[in-house]
C-alpha cells in the first residue's frame, strides 16, 4: 500500500469483474498533480472502463481509489464530480435540446441542488465564465445556437467546455479527437495544451500522433493490466507493447 | 387460528396449496407471455388481459358450438378450444404488432399507453360481441370432480388438469427459446439488434413473431381461466398488474425467475386469503411485492451485466 | 432608482412567472375563459360541472410537471387527488356530524357511515380534522410525504420509466383496496357524502357554487404560474436536460434522484389541492377517484392537452370529459372505444397534444394575420418574441 499523499490520484489493486470476466485486473495508476497522462492500449484492454470506476459509472469488485485521499469507491457519481472529477465520454454527450450557454450554465458548479436550481440567477460572474469558456472552445459564434444542430467536433468541443466550466482538478477524456478533422486535431491539442496548466488530465487515445504531442507519460493497458509505463519514446520501443499492438 | 388442529392446518395448507395451483397456472402462462414481450422486447402489453379475455371467450364459444351442434364431441372440444384460443390470440396479437406495436418501440411508456388504449378497445367489442354480463363455459365431465388421496384433503381435477397445460406450455417455450432455431434469433435479436440484422435475421418479422407469441400464450391463459371462474369483458384486466409484478419480481431476464415468482406470488395470495379476507390477502401481497421491489429492483434472479 | 426596481422586477415577473409575451396571452385567455366567459354562457348546474372538471385539470397540469417535463409517467395521481379530497372530505363530515344533527345515531357525533357499521368512537386518524388548519395542512402534507416515501424508494435506487409507471399503478390499486375495503374507517365503497357545511358556510347553494367556482379557478392559475416559474429557472432547464441524458447530469454533479422526488413531490401537491376542491365542489368523494382508472385518465387529459404544456393540459382536461359526458348521454357503448382511440391516437399521431397543433398550424396563421393588421395601420412590425423560457 502507498504511502504518498501527493498524488493526486492514487489507483490501487483496482479490479472490476463482470460474471467472471475481470475487465480491470488489479489495476495500479497514479497521476500527480499537473500531470497529463495518457493511456493507451487495444481494443478491450480496459481503459473505458478504468474511467468508469474512477468517476463512479461501474462499481469496482476490488481495490481502492483515492483522490487526495478520499475514497472514491462508496462515492456516487455527483458526489465524484463536485469533489473535483471531471469526465468526458466517448460519444460526445451533451444536451441536444438545449443551447450551447444552458450547455455550459447547467455545467457551471453552482446552484447543484434542488433549492440552488430554483433560485440560480444568470448573474455577471456566471456569464463571465461562460463568456471566457466559451472563447477557448471555439464556440463564441455559436452561444445562442441548439446543442444538437452543432457538428460532431464541435460537439466535442462544447462536452470538453462542460468540464472546464466545472473548474475540476482532475479531468479525464475519454478519445477526445475522434472522429476530428486534421485541423480540429489541431486546434484541439492546443485547447487541451491549454486547459491542463494547474490541473491533472488523463487521456484515453488511439491516435499515436496525437498522444505524442500532448503526453508527459503513458500508460499501456492490455487485458486490465498495465503492461508499460513512462514516456512515449520508451514505451513505444518497448517489446511487449510491439507484440501486443501488432498481433499474436 | 384457534379451532384448527395441526393437521387441520396442514389439510387447509394443502387445500389452499392447491387451488393456489389453478391460479398458479394462470399467473404463470400470462407472466411467460409478458415476459416474452417485455423481456425480450422491452414492450409492455398493456392489453395482455384483453388477450387472455380472447382465450376465455373461445373456449366458451366452442363450448356453446358443442353444446349446440355437436354434443357428441363434448368431452374433446376443450382441447381444441385451447389450441383454438392459442392461434387466435396469436392472429390478434401478430396484426396489433403489424398495425401499432412496431410504430413504438423506442418509447416504452408511450407503448404502454397506446396498449392500455387498445384494452379499452377490445373489452368494448367483447362487450358489444358476448354482452356485459358474464358468462361461463361448460366444462367437460372429466375435469369435474376431485381426487382425495386422503380423507380431508379434496384437489379439483380441473385444477390438476390446468396446472399439467402450464407445465407442457412453460416446457414448450423453454425448448423453443432454448433449443430450436428460431428461439436462437429471438435471443440474438434481444442482445444485439443491429448485429441480428447485420447477418440476415429479419428482427422486424421476429418482433411480430414474438408479440404474437407472447399473445398466443396468454390466450391459453384465459382457457386455464375459464376452468376457474367466468368470464366477463373486465375479466383479464384483473390481472395485468398482477402479471407485471410477477414479471419484474422474478427478474425479467430470467425465465427461471418468473417461475419461481408465479408460483410463490399465487401461493401468497393463495394461503393469505384463507386467513383474512379476499381483499386484504391481495393488498397484502402486493405491498409485500413493492417493498421486496424497493429493496432489490433487478427482481430475484438476475444477471450482472455491463450496461 | 425605486421606479428601475419596479421595471426590473416587472420585467421578472413578466418573463419568469408568465412565461415572456406569449405565455401572458396564452394565460390570459385561460383566465377570460375561466372568470368571465364560462359564467357568463353556462348556468350554475353546468358551471358546476366545469369546476368539477377544472379540478381533475390540477392533476392535468400536475402531471406537465411529472411527465411532460421530469419524463416520469406516474399512473397514481389519483392517490394524491384521493388523499386531498379525503382530508377535506373528513372535515366537512366531522362539522357535519356535530352531536345535535347525529342525536337519532346510537352514537352521536359520529359519521353516519360509522354508526352503520357499528363503530361506536372516532378513530384516532380521524380526530385531528375537526380543525380546519390541520386539514389545510394536511392536504399538502399528506400527498407530499407519501409522494417522498415513494419517489425517494424508487429514484434513489435508479427505478424508472415503466417500472415505475407500474409500481405506481400497483400502489393506486392497493389504495383503493384498502380504502373500499375499511367501510367504516372511511366510508368503503361509497365514500364520504353528505357534506354541508365549511364552519358553518353552506356549500350546497347556489351562491356556494360560484364562490367555490372561482376560488378554484384562482388556485388553478396559480398553480400554473408558480409552475411557469419553476419551469423558468435553472431546475426547468434541468429538468429538460434530465429528460435528454440522464447520466450526464449526474456527470454534470448533480443528485438527479433528488429532482426526480421534487418533482414527482410537486405533481403530488398540485393534485391534492384539485382533490380537495373536488369535495368542496360536488360534495363527496370516493375510491372511485383514487384508482387505476382515474388515474390514467388524468394521464389522458395532460396527453391531448399536450404533454408539455400547462395550459394545454387544462384545455385537455375540458375536452375529454365533456366529450365523456356527451358520449355518456347519446353512445354509451361508443365511449370506451373513443376513450381506447384517444389514447392510441394522441401517442401516434398527436404527441405534443392539442397545444403541438396550436403550434404548427394556427398560431403561425394568427402570428401572420397580426402582421398584415398592424402593416395596415402603418405601425412598425413587431420583432419576433424573445426566447424567454415557457
Amino acid at each position: 500500500m502507498s504511502n504518498h499523499t501527493d498524488y493526486v490520484l492514487a489507483v490501487e489493486d483496482l479490479t472490476v469483474s463482470f460474471d467472471g470476466f475481470k475487465a480491470v485486473d488489479g489495476l495500479n495508476l497514479y497521476v500527480e498533480k499537473n500531470e497529463l497522462r495518457v493511456i493507451i492500449g487495444p481494443n478491450g484492454a480496459g481503459k473505458t472502463t478504468v474511467l468508469d470506476l474512477i468517476c463512479g459509472k461501474t462499481k469496482a469488485t476490488a481495490g481502492s481509489i483515492k483522490f487526495h485521499d478520499r475514497e472514491l469507491t462508496k462515492y456516487p457519481e455527483y458526489k465524484i464530480v463536485q469533489a473535483g472529477i471531471g469526465r468526458k465520454f466517448q460519444t460526445p454527450s451533451i444536451y441536444e435540446n438545449l443551447s450551447v450557454l444552458e450547455n455550459l450554465e447547467i455545467s457551471f458548479p453552482r446552484g447543484r441542488s434542488v433549492w440552488g436550481s430554483l433560485v440560480f440567477k444568470r448573474t455577471r460572474e456566471v456569464t463571465d465564465r461562460i463568456a471566457e469558456v466559451v472563447d477557448m472552445i471555439f464556440l463564441a459564434e455559436h452561444l445562442y445556437a441548439q446543442a444538437g444542430l452543432l457538428s460532431h467536433g464541435q460537439k466535442q468541443w462544447l462536452e470538453i467546455g462542460m468540464l472546464l466550466i466545472q473548474d475540476p482538478e482532475l479531468l479525464m477524456l475519454d478519445e477526445p479527437v475522434a472522429g476530428m478533422s486534421v485541423s480540429e486535431r489541431e486546434k484541439t491539442a492546443e485547447l487541451l495544451g491549454k486547459i491542463s496548466q494547474g490541473r491533472s488530465v488523463i487521456v484515453i487515445e488511439h491516435d499515436m500522433e496525437f498522444v505524442q504531442r500532448i503526453a508527459h507519460k503513458v500508460t499501456v493497458l492490455h487485458q486490465g493490466k498495465v503492461l508499460a509505463e513512462g514516456n512515449m519514446a520508451v514505451v513505444q520501443n518497448n517489446p511487449k507493447v510491439i507484440e501486443v499492438y501488432l498481433g499474436h | 387460528m384457534d379451532g384448527y388442529s395441526l393437521s387441520d392446518l396442514w389439510s387447509i395448507l394443502i387445500m389452499q396449496g392447491f387451488s393456489g395451483l389453478s391460479l398458479f397456472s394462470v399467473l404463470l402462462l400470462m407472466a411467460l407471455g409478458m415476459a416474452i414481450i417485455f423481456g425480450q422486447m422491452g414492450v409492455i402489453n398493456m392489453a395482455l388481459g384483453e388477450f387472455m379475455t380472447i382465450g376465455a371467450y373461445a373456449v366458451y364459444f366452442f363450448s356453446k358450438m358443442a353444446g349446440k351442434y355437436f354434443p357428441a364431441l363434448m368431452p374433446y372440444y376443450f382441447i381444441i378450444a385451447i389450441i383454438a384460443a392459442f392461434v387466435i390470440a396469436f392472429l390478434v396479437g401478430y396484426a396489433v404488432e403489424y398495425l401499432l406495436i412496431r410504430h413504438l418501440y423506442k418509447r416504452p411508456l408511450d407503448t404502454l399507453l397506446a396498449t392500455w388504449g387498445l384494452s379499452l378497445i377490445m373489452q368494448q367489442v367483447f362487450r358489444s360481441l358476448f354482452g356485459a354480463r358474464e358468462v361461463s363455459a361448460v366444462l367437460p365431465d372429466w375435469l369435474m370432480g376431485a381426487w382425495k388421496p386422503t380423507a380431508n384433503i379434496d384437489i379439483p381435477l380441473n385444477g390438476l388438469f390446468v396446472m399439467a397445460i402450464s407445465i407442457v406450455v412453460t416446457a414448450l417455450v423453454v425448448l423453443f427459446m432454448y433449443r430450436s432455431s428460431w428461439g436462437l434469433k429471438v435471443r440474438a435479436t434481444t442482445q444485439n439488434r443491429v448485429m441480428a440484422n447485420a447477418i440476415g435475421i429479419n428482427t422486424k418479422k421476429i418482433d411480430r413473431i414474438t408479440f404474437a407469441a407472447g399473445c398466443g400464450i396468454a390466450g391459453i391463459a384465459g382457457a386455464t381461466f375459464t376452468t376457474i371462474a367466468s368470464t366477463g369483458p373486465t375479466s383479464g384486466s384483473l390481472y395485468i398488474v398482477d402479471t407485471f409484478l410477477v414479471v419484474v419480481f422474478g427478474g425479467t431476464a430470467s425465465l427461471f425467475g418468473t417461475i419461481v415468482s408465479a408460483f410463490s406470488i399465487a401461493q401468497a395470495q393463495s394461503i393469505l386469503t384463507f386467513f383474512m379476507t379476499n381483499a386484504m390477502g391481495k393488498v397484502v401481497t402486493l405491498l409485500t411485492i413493492i417493498i421486496i421491489l424497493m429493496l432489490r429492483p433487478e427482481g430475484l434472479f438476475a444477471s450482472k451485466v455491463r450496461k | 432608482m425605486e421606479y428601475v426596481n419596479k421595471g426590473r422586477m416587472m420585467s421578472a415577473f413578466y418573463n419568469k412567472w408568465l412565461g415572456g409575451k406569449k405565455g401572458a396571452i396564452e394565460l390570459a385567455i385561460l383566465a377570460a375563459l375561466i372568470f368571465i366567459v364560462m359564467p357568463l354562457w353556462l348556468d350554475i348546474f353546468r358551471l358546476n360541472l366545469v369546476g368539477k372538471y377544472l379540478t381533475y385539470a390540477f392533476a392535468a397540469v400536475g402531471l406537465v410537471m411529472v411527465w411532460g417535463y421530469g419524463g416520469v409517467l406516474s399512473l397514481g395521481q389519483g392517490v394524491f387527488f384521493g388523499i386531498g379530497g379525503y382530508c377535506m372530505a373528513m372535515f366537512l363530515k366531522l362539522e357535519a356530524s356535530d352531536p345535535v344533527s347525529t342525536a337519532h345515531q346510537t352514537t352521536p357525533g359520529i359519521p353516519d357511515f360509522m354508526d352503520w357499521n357499528q363503530v361506536t368512537h372516532l378513530p384516532l386518524f380521524w380526530e385531528p380534522f375537526h380543525s380546519f388548519a390541520f386539514t389545510l395542512a394536511a392536504v399538502i402534507v399528506l400527498p407530499v410525504l407519501f409522494a417522498y416515501i415513494i419517489g425517494a424508494a424508487m429514484f434513489k435506487r435508479r427505478v424508472g420509466g415503466v417500472y415505475f409507471s407500474i409500481i405506481t399503478q400497483a400502489i393506486a390499486a392497493i389504495l383503493t383496496i384498502l380504502v373500499v375495503g375499511q367501510q367504516g374507517l372511511t366510508g368503503g365503497i361509497n365514500g364520504i357524502t353528505d357534506l354541508k357545511t365549511l364552519h358553518g358556510w353552506n356549500i350546497n347553494t347556489d351562491s356556494a357554487k360560484y364562490l367555490l367556482y372561482y376560488v378554484n379557478g384562482a388556485l388553478l392559475i396559480g398553480v400554473i404560474l408558480i409552475c411557469k416559474f419553476i419551469l423558468s429557472s435553472k431546475l426547468g432547464r434541468l429538468l429538460l436536460a434530465l429528460k435528454d441524458k440522464e447520466d450526464r447530469v449526474r456527470f454534470s454533479g448533480y443528485d438527479v434522484a433528488n429532482f426526480k422526488i421534487f418533482t414527482f413531490c410537486l405533481g403530488a401537491a398540485i393534485s391534492a389541492i384539485g382533490g380537495a376542491m373536488f369535495t368542496l365542489q360536488v360534495g363527496f368523494m370516493s375510491p372511485s377517484f383514487v384508482g387505476i382508472v382515474p388515474s390514467i385518465e388524468m394521464v389522458i387529459f395532460a396527453a391531448v392537452g399536450g404533454r408539455m404544456s400547462l395550459v394545454g393540459a387544462v384545455y385537455g382536461t375540458l375536452l375529454v370529459n365533456y366529450g365523456k359526458s356527451a358520449f355518456s348521454e347519446s353512445f354509451p357503448s361508443l365511449w370506451l372505444f373513443f376513450m381506447g382511440s384517444l389514447f392510441i391516437g394522441v401517442v401516434m399521431f398527436f404527441p405534443s397534444g392539442l397545444s403541438g397543433l396550436y403550434e404548427t398550424y394556427l398560431q403561425p396563421r394568427l402570428a401572420n394575420w397580426s402582421k398584415t393588421f398592424k402593416n395596415r395601420s402603418g405601425q412598425k412590425i413587431e420583432s419576433c418574441s424573445d426566447g424567454a423560457a415557457k
